[in-house]
């Protein structure tokens, strides 16, 4: 008998019928597909470059030719929150996909082997748990530096725990099914069993797990820029946009008001998607 | 009890150790020498030699932390270099705002999430669910910052009737505390009610279907005596355990809030002292943090396992 006869036929997940049958989860992909293709063709998009300055119309409110109106040097907000979507979306996809990918794998390591590693590896996820995510954020970006890079690791640090949790449960179930003692008795290698036969059945949770650490990350990327620690001036970002807006907001409410709401749609839409990811894959919760 | 407590106290030990080996690499971990860190740019060769050998930085790092920890378990967290002050106290006069508007937060979110959660289970798949379910999703994906930044132009500026920042001790004039208490409070209040309310909805609705919810209805119990006398006993121990884990996360939360709007808590005090590259005072305010979050989810497990004793006996 060959080994691939015992093994399980892979299920393939329509992921795309299970976005459409549900109308959150749907309304979730039009939000996030349209913060996608800001972030990617804002150049073709945006009416004008991030930091065009238009001396002549500063602090303009919103009008003709400024939809969302103009900052304190002239710059169209409309072009800076467009191209802001590009930071966003870059630091929250990066952050989920090295928390995700590293996380993933020490806790599909801490399932596998258990005992000390499972125990070493654990109480180091914990000692990452200890702190407020933010703060730590916080502190790492403030030893590090304040810039994009520095964010998105601070923000992958925050969140590897996550991860590390998910895969571990998903792992300490899968480990003792029948396939993979099969897979074991066959003498495949730990690396091939971890790779190849137990991570493809854990991967559903975990990639549920990271539509909903992607709205996280961005929401704390945000966070981060507000208080000057994210990419630094003159990159727009919706965060600094909001920094920069405080100092003119009896001005300038518009400021305030729309890069904010491009925060909030985006997360929004992360967390619809996640939401109805996580109904259709996880039917427990 | 006893025994379960000394259990839990012990298992805290390796995490706060670990919790205080981060607090003592961020000094560490600066580009250039910890001593400039610690007292700044503009200290004095004989402070700097004073310094390095007072925490033995000339020592192998592990004689470092040996020195550092021992320092810090007798109060001395070292001296802001702002001002010279002793850290400890900057710290604890900086906790007291912020247990106020964590406290405040709390009474908003339960008095805003607990009903909202309630109706929108016993009313499953109604408008009034599907409304508070949306609400509740909105007020998760809402930047806390960009909350406070509309309630000041909605209270402070359009409608002038709340202080748009600032902080008045509730010992002094406690009106004036309150007026500045509601914005902040609100804006905390929010995101942690979503959670809760999505919290006990779930947990309602789970509870609404057990047996002995379908025999009190079977007794004929009023509505009212099924669902706060059966059902919602029953749904306490998840949205206790949530609550706990959002007041810890509540201590990361009002980094931002507290900047937003000049609350001078702790939240506002590491900010201020990560911009004025104040090491002592970032490095303490790390370390009292997540002693306090640690010890709110051990405060989390103790009130779980006293309204749930078979998690003990687990």
């Amino acid at each position: 008998m060959s080994s691939e006869a015992i093994l399980p036929v892979p299920v393939k997940h329509s992921w795309l019928r299970a976005i459409t049958r549900d109308p959150r989860a749907a309304l979730g992909v039009g939000i996030v597909a349209l913060a996608i293709v800001a972030a990617l063709g804002a150049p073709l998009i945006a009416p004008y470059g991030p930091d065009a300055p238009d001396f002549v119309n500063t602090l303009a409110p919103p009008v003709a030719g400024h939809w969302l109106g103009t900052d304190e040097l002239g710059r169209d907000v409309l072009s800076r929150i467009i191209y802001g979507a590009q930071t966003s979306l870059f630091v929250g996809f990066f952050s989920v996909a090295v928390a995700g990918i590293a996380g993933t794998a020490l806790g599909l390591i801490a399932g596998y082997f258990g005992r000390v590693v499972d125990a070493l590896i654990m109480r180091l996820m914990d000692i990452v748990f200890a702190f407020p995510s933010i703060l730590l954020a916080l502190a790492i970006t403030a030893v590090l530096g304040p810039s994009l890079t520095n964010a998105v690791l601070a923000i992958a640090v925050v969140n590897l725990p996550v991860f590390a949790r998910v895969a571990r449960a998903q792992t300490l179930v899968v480990r003792e099914l029948e396939f993979v003692e099969a897979k074991r008795a066959l003498g495949f290698g730990t690396a091939h069993i971890l790779a190849r036969t137990i991570l493809p059945n854990i991967l559903a949770p975990v990639i549920v797990q990271g539509s909903l650490m992607f709205a996280s990350a961005i929401i704390t990327e945000s966070y981060l820029s507000f208080l000057g620690l994210g990419a630094q001036p003159p990159t727009a970002t919706w965060g600094n946009m909001l920094r920069n807006a405080i100092g003119f907001i009896e001005m300038a409410p518009w400021l305030a008001v729309f890069p904010g709401a491009a925060i909030f749609l985006t997360v929004l839409g992360c967390n619809l998607l996640g939401d109805g990811l996580r109904d259709r894959f996880d039917p427990r919760d | 009890m006893a025994r379960y407590l000394i259990t839990r106290l012990i298992s805290l030990i390796p995490i706060l150790f670990g919790a205080s080996v981060v607090a003592f690499l961020l000094v560490r971990l600066v580009p250039g020498d910890p001593a400039i860190a610690l007292l700044g740019m503009e200290a004095d060769a004989r402070s700097l030699a004073a310094l390095r050998q007072q925490l033995a930085l000339d020592q192998p790092m592990v004689v470092q932390y040996v020195t550092w920890i021992s320092h810090i378990l007798t109060g001395d967290f070292g001296r802001s270099i702002q001002g010279g002050r002793a850290v400890f106290p900057l710290l604890l006069g900086a906790l007291a705002p912020t247990a106020l508007l964590s406290a405040a937060a709390l009474v908003i979110s339960l008095v805003i999430a607990i009903p909202a959660g309630i109706v929108a289970a016993t009313r499953r798949n109604s408008g009034a669910d599907y409304t508070a379910s949306f609400l509740a999703l909105c007020g998760l994906s809402l930047p806390s910052f960009w909350l406070g930044i509309l309630l000041i132009l909605a209270f402070s500026i359009y409608l002038p009737v709340l202080p748009a920042s600032g902080y008045v001790s509730p010992l002094v004039d406690p009106l004036g505390h309150l007026s500045h208490l509601v914005l902040p409070a609100v804006t905390l209040g929010t995101a942690l009610a979503a959670a809760t309310m999505r919290m006990t909805r779930a947990t309602m609705l789970e509870v609404m279907r057990a047996d002995y919810v379908r025999t009190a209805r079977a007794k004929g119990l009023s509505r009212r005596t099924v669902i706060w006398g059966h059902a919602l006993r029953n749904a306490r121990m998840p949205i206790v355990t949530l609550l706990g884990i959002q007041l810890g996360q509540l201590l990361g939360g009002v980094v931002v809030t507290e900047t937003v709007f000049s609350w001078p808590g702790i939240g506002k005090l590491t900010v201020d002292a990560i911009f004025a590259r104040d090491y002592p005072v970032v490095q303490g305010a790390v370390l009292l943090t997540a002693t306090l979050f640690v010890l709110i989810n051990l405060v989390t497990d103790l009130i779980y396992t006293m309204l749930d004793p078979r998690v003990r006996l687990s």
